[in-house]
């Protein structure tokens, strides 16, 4: 299987039957593993990557989840597949501009994939939508264990998986989960959200990670510490910060309902009709106005079931993934209008909003 | 006024001073506005602890000789400037400048997760193999025949745990 036919099939965040959670929109844990004696990626010489990278590779085709994968070697990866890749959240900004002798692992429903020659030899990751860190972990968890009766990792008894920056030392692990936070943003809590999570150790990022803005009120919420806890704690512990934000979060929306619903109203209204007619959106606009109307599906303005649209939409109006659309590269105005047209198509067929059922009008 | 101190990354005056205690000493950084935004000093999410924490670990108080790892020639300037190590074995090179660091970064400071059973069971047979094996040429060159005899058929057993395929 290529990375392009890969790109073209459903998967776990675009395929319609598998939206599954109003506010946590996907859960993902990654581990962090390295070779014993040899250079990590960031200092290890061209021939060392190459070497290191069919080595993982080969260990990696022959276990049971990626029995039917694509994999490629990011010099073999066009830029636009990469965009794409970096919007699925399959691989990191980092790996994409990275150098010879860095590759990437995905299975074929797109809820695997291994990066080689990262920050660190291997970066496992497992996805999956909705809310469900503790299946994400058992898969991840068998895996890795895979891996580890074929691959001679780097571990110390006292500091557990060596990894190339000491803040993942240990476990290696990154739990983290996409949360949709739109009532918190409009009533401006979210910096004191932002302030308590941190104090309890977790730390709060804009939808691609380190340095991405929080477009359509999405936010990456994950563990800092990697060292001196286990797995199951520190995912537990997450698990518990993230029903404590959604509580929040259902609260924000209880009280924007009882104070302004009209306001909240006219917005999600507002933002319907912009999806239906507009001629130009950019990519963070067109986040905004989905984001709204998936509040909208959670406060039954919408039917529950046009939330997989949403929720596919989310990342097919993504810059790359609306390039991909076109027969020729375009300016981003040009990606602009195509976007909004394609929009307008999705919409023109959308269930009609219904103000009603909340008893407000 | 004397001089206004300046920002320990670059010349500007510096206007942000952070201390610290680390191991009960204190350590102090000065930076400048867009220092410590590049830092991420002023942004309480993006708070990049490691940065601080090795710019702190650089005052005088760790000796900052010029030691290099053993297995991939990293040294100490090289971590402070790209922030990650340069192979595995660093870790024990370098422990005298990592350990301190880590009570701050870490929730603890010993590992409590997973153990790669597996992988250290292959290895301690890896070993124990190698050790038979110069221990069989050994004995073959002092003509020592009944040991070598013996350690041939340990390797052969071990090396049959080793790969449950070729047992058959």
């Amino acid at each position: 299987m290529t990375i392009a036919s890969l790109l073209s099939s459903p998967s776990e965040l675009t395929d319609t039957a598998s939206s599954k959670s109003a506010i946590v929109l996907m859960t993902r844990i990654r581990l962090a593993r390295n070779l014993a004696g040899k250079s990590f990626p960031g200092w290890a010489r061209e021939a060392q990557r190459t070497e290191i990278l069919s080595v993982c590779r080969e260990a990696l085709l022959s276990t049971a989840p990626m029995k039917r994968s694509a994999n490629a070697a990011v010099s073999e990866l066009t830029d636009l597949e990469k965009q794409m890749l970096v919007e699925r959240h399959l691989i990191s900004r980092e790996l994409s501009g990275s150098s010879a002798g860095s590759g990437v692992v995905i299975n074929k429903d797109q809820t695997v994939s291994v990066m080689i020659n990262e920050e660190d030899h291997l970066r496992i990751q497992v996805l999956r939508a909705g809310f469900q860190l503790k299946k994400a972990w058992s898969v991840i968890n068998a895996l890795d264990s895979e891996l580890e009766s074929r691959l001679d990792y780097a571990y110390s008894p006292r500091l557990g998986y060596l990894t190339a920056c000491p803040t993942n030392l240990g476990t290696g692990l990154r739990a983290s989960a996409m949360m949709h936070l739109p009532a918190l943003v409009i009533a401006g809590q979210m910096e004191k959200v932002v302030r308590a999570v941190n104090q309890l150790g977790m730390v709060v990022r804009g939808l691609f990670g380190e340095g991405s803005d929080a477009s359509g009120s999405i936010f990456q919420i994950s563990n800092q510490t990697t060292l001196g806890e286990s797995e199951e704690a520190i995912i537990k512990r997450l698990g518990s910060v993230l029903e404590s934000i959604i509580e929040h979060e259902l609260n924000a929306r209880a009280k924007l309902l009882e104070a302004d619903a009209t306001k909240l109203f006219d917005k999600i209204g507002r933002a319907y009709g912009i999806l239906q007619n507009s001629h130009q959106l950019t990519s963070t606009e067109a986040m905004n106005l989905l984001s709204l109307l998936r509040l909208g599906i959670d406060l039954l303005v919408f039917p529950e079931d046009t939330r997989a649209t949403i929720d596919r939409l989310l990342i097919e109006a993504q810059p790359g993934h609306i390039q991909s659309t076109a027969k020729h590269d375009m300016e981003s105005n040009q990606r602009d209008i195509l976007r909004a047209a394609r929009l307008r198509t999705e919409f023109a067929t959308f269930a009609k909003p219904n103000f009603t059922i909340n008893g407000h009008n | 006024m004397a001089s206004p101190l300046k920002c320990d990354l670059c010349t500007n005056p510096a206007t942000v001073h952070l201390t610290q205690i680390v191991n009960n000493k204190v350590h102090k950084v000065d930076l400048c506005e867009s220092c410590a935004q590049a830092k991420g000093v002023t942004d309480p999410s993006g708070f990049s602890l490691a940065d601080l924490l090795l710019k702190a670990s650089l005052n005088p108080e760790i000796p900052s000789s010029a030691v290099r790892c053993e297995q991939c020639g990293f040294t100490q300037n090289d971590f402070k400037k790209h922030g990650r190590f340069g192979c595995p074995q660093c870790y024990e090179t370098f422990s005298s400048l990592i350990e301190p660091m880590l009570d701050n970064m870490h929730k603890g400071t010993a590992h409590a997760g997973k153990v790669p059973e597996k992988a250290l069971e292959r290895k301690s047979l890896h070993d124990r193999i190698g050790e038979l094996e110069s221990n069989l040429e050994d004995a073959v060159k002092s003509e020592r025949y009944e040991d070598a005899a013996r350690f041939r058929d340990e390797i052969t057993q071990l090396k049959q745990a080793f790969e449950p395929k070729s047992a058959r």
